[in-house]
């Protein structure tokens, strides 16, 4: 089944008209995602890759019984469209955007809290890379070849280290069930502990690859849900040995700014709740490997 | 993005927080001009983006003109080290003089966004003057936290609770009500992810007066923020980390030798990792972002080379939103055009990499490529000149 997209996902791309909506849209579609549509405020009744496009999300919608929306949305008008798409009866969201004013974001987690749990939007990233069900389909930026059907989880906040994991695991022969990039910002739409949950629960999914890095609260979060309510196995890996404190590296919320928020000690306290922590970048394959109760191959 | 600590006390003067009077000075009969309108004695202060500014003589008393003129002379035109200012130092080009204060008692104050709520919050203590740092180290039960929900801002009876909490009396609870809500809407209405007045004084007549004032504002918001960004002051920043955002990279110059040209954020700080591991230090982080051209690729390696240490260059590419050879297009022509006179190490895998590959490969250019992180981060480490292979 894998978690966030399956077999049933009926997927619209807010921005389908624009050259890089159009370019990911096209790869969803010839690797079998199920794409039913697109929203281009002001492009309705037009069709882009075969696809009809809306001039609203609710349109999209109503007409094509969409559930889950890839958002190639500019970062100024980006929590709108986010927005809109919650509005619009949307469950499952994917913002790729890099460079979200942070209020925005305050804004849309309050918005998202409108609706009640039968129909609230998950949001995943923004600035991430998106998520793939391997063999399923995928929304988002991520190169699809590089996965591998298979029954680990991986989620991370930087898309490129995910693909890094997912070629390491294929190396190995281990496949992924679902990869979920939960963004690089200080607020996100959903936290390591709120895809954990997801994978804990999910019957497809065996154990979990998780790719944290430094800034923020949200490894410790996890570690604590690690420890205290998963079954699964979790390997972790947590980048910015090397970065000095107080200089943001690249993403807005890759920025050490209090106790607990550094490379090193968010490794001793993964490994405190019980993790299994790869030691260096190259070897989160083997890590996976070991948690899954595999001999290490390479 | 930070601004100057007389530009944070004007935007916050202007939202009601109470501050001294002062003027800004570029020049020692500049500063002794201000002194004489403001009226002896004064505080002059250098103007830089860090803190710690005291300790490091950046910031003096002066109850005569000459004393004044003496200050900012030697002052103006200098490198001031801070121990947050790096090494290097940061260029004092102006200074704020400012009416010297009566303190009784320092408050610290501060505003930032907290990542577990994802909200605004507020941290205050009656114990201030030193750094946020050393006071959640030494004496964290003074410190006060409080969160603002959004949808009602900062309500007036949480302004009073945290004001009768730091131990205030009398006409400074009112005065402390308005410069709390005052700061609270300098932050929110002008996207800023920090707010901090530190000291916030008790004047010996029992008033509140801002003595320091930082504010940072989020380089995202600032499309809507023109008046803030107007602000920015490109004398505090390293010019290769400013040169480089202006082409879309994201540079931060460091200590090692070994130069970095990677996309993405995590697998740059993941190779900046192996690469310590493999036992040397990178000489800088650099991300080229989503969707570089090969033009993108040959301003990384400029930017790069302006780092005398450098002594290698490592080039891994995990390309998603990027193209292989598109990346390889660029490290060829960056080769050709910039006069490589030093190893570089490639490493290329996702989309187009059998095109990159051949790109590589066909190109006349002595570029040692690399399979794996593991073996590109050993054979950048190995190809440095001073490397004995180990």
């Amino acid at each position: 089944m894998a978690i966030l997209i399956t077999p049933e996902t009926k997927i619209i791309v807010q921005g389908i008209s624009g050259r890089i909506g159009q370019f990911h849209a096209q790869e969803m579609i010839e690797t079998g995602t199920n794409v039913v549509g697109g929203v281009t405020p002001g492009r309705g009744g037009t069709t882009v890759l075969g696809k009809p496009v809306f001039n609203t999300v609710r349109e999209a919608v109503e007409a094509t019984g969409a559930d889950a929306s890839l958002m190639f949305v500019p970062p100024p008008v980006a929590a709108d469209a986010m927005m809109e798409a919650a509005d619009a009866g949307i469950r499952v969201a994917v913002s790729v955007a890099d460079g979200i004013p942070a209020q925005d974001m305050m804004k849309v987690k309050r918005f998202l809290r409108r609706y009640k749990a039968d129909r609230k939007m998950r949001l995943i990233g923004p600035n991430c890379a998106g998520v793939i069900s391997p063999g399923i389909g995928f929304m988002g930026i991520m190169p699809p070849h590089i996965y591998m059907p298979g029954r680990v989880g991986i989620v991370g906040r930087s898309g490129t280290l995910g693909y890094e994991a997912a070629s390491q695991m294929k190396e190995l022969g281990i496949g992924v069930s679902t990869s979920v990039g939960i963004g690089g910002d200080p607020i996100n739409g959903s936290s390591f502990k709120d895809i954990l949950e997801l994978f804990e629960n999910d019957p497809d999914t065996d154990a979990v690859m998780m790719i944290g890095e430094i800034g923020g609260p949200q490894e410790a979060e996890a570690a604590e849900y690690i420890r205290d309510h998963m079954t699964k196995p979790v390997a972790a890996y947590i980048a910015g040995l090397s970065a000095p404190k107080g200089r943001k590296m690249g993403h807005a919320g890759a920025i050490i700014s209090a106790f607990g928020e550094s490379a090193q000690e968010k490794v001793v306290i993964l490994q405190e709740a019980g993790i299994k922590v790869a030691p260096n970048p190259s070897s989160m394959g083997v890590t996976v490997a070991e948690i899954l109760g595999k001999k290490a191959a390479a | 993005m930070d601004i100057h600590e007389h530009q944070a006390k004007d935007i916050l003067a202007k939202f009601g927080v109470p501050v001294p009077r002062g003027g800004l000075a570029y020049s020692p009969e500049q500063a002794a001009y201000q002194a004489r309108e403001i009226g002896l004695p004064v505080v002059i202060k250098a103007q830089i983006h860090s803190g710690g500014r005291g300790e490091a003589g950046g910031v003096k008393f002066c109850r005569t003109e000459d004393e004044v003129r003496e200050f900012a002379a030697g002052i103006l035109g200098r490198q001031l080290v801070t121990k947050q200012s790096g090494p290097a130092g940061k260029g004092v080009y102006r200074l704020w003089v400012e009416a010297a204060t009566d303190i009784a008692q320092e408050i610290y104050l501060g505003f930032v966004l907290d990542r577990k709520s994802e909200r605004i919050m507020i941290v205050a203590s009656g114990a201030g003057g030193m750094e946020i740092e050393e006071l959640a180290e030494k004496d964290p039960d003074s410190l006060v936290r409080m969160i603002v929900d959004p949808a009602t801002g900062l309500c007036d009876f949480e302004a009073r609770e945290l004001a009768f909490r730091l131990g205030l009396t009398g006409n400074q609870i009112g005065q402390m009500i308005n410069t709390l809500r005052a700061c609270y809407r300098a932050y929110r209405d002008l996207d800023a992810t920090m707010v901090e007045i530190n000291p916030l004084a008790i004047t010996g007549s029992g008033d509140l007066v801002a003595l320091d004032a930082k504010m940072s504002f989020d380089t995202n918001a600032m499309f809507r923020r023109p008046e803030v960004a107007a602000l920015r002051d490109l004398s505090q920043e390293d010019p290769r980390e400013a040169m480089a955002a202006g082409s879309g990279l994201s540079y931060i110059g460091l200590d090692g030798d070994i130069g970095c040209i990677i996309n993405g954020a995590g697998l740059a700080m993941a190779t900046m990792d192996m690469i310590k591991l493999a036992g040397a230090e990178p000489a800088n982080f650099l991300d080229i972002g989503g969707g570089a051209s090969a033009e993108r690729v040959v301003t990384a390696f400029r930017t790069v080379l302006t780092d005398p240490n450098v002594s290698v260059i490592l080039v891994n590419i995990f390309a998603g939103i990027n193209r292989c050879d598109w990346i390889a297009a660029g490290v060829v022509q960056a080769y050709k055009e910039v006069g490589m006179t030093i190893p570089v190490v490639v490493r290329l895998a996702g989309t187009n990499v059998d095109e990159g590959r051949r790109i590589l490969e066909s190109a006349d250019v002595p570029i040692i490529t690399a399979g794996t992180l593991a073996e590109a981060a050993e054979a950048a480490v190995n190809a440095r000149p001073n490397s004995a292979a180990a």
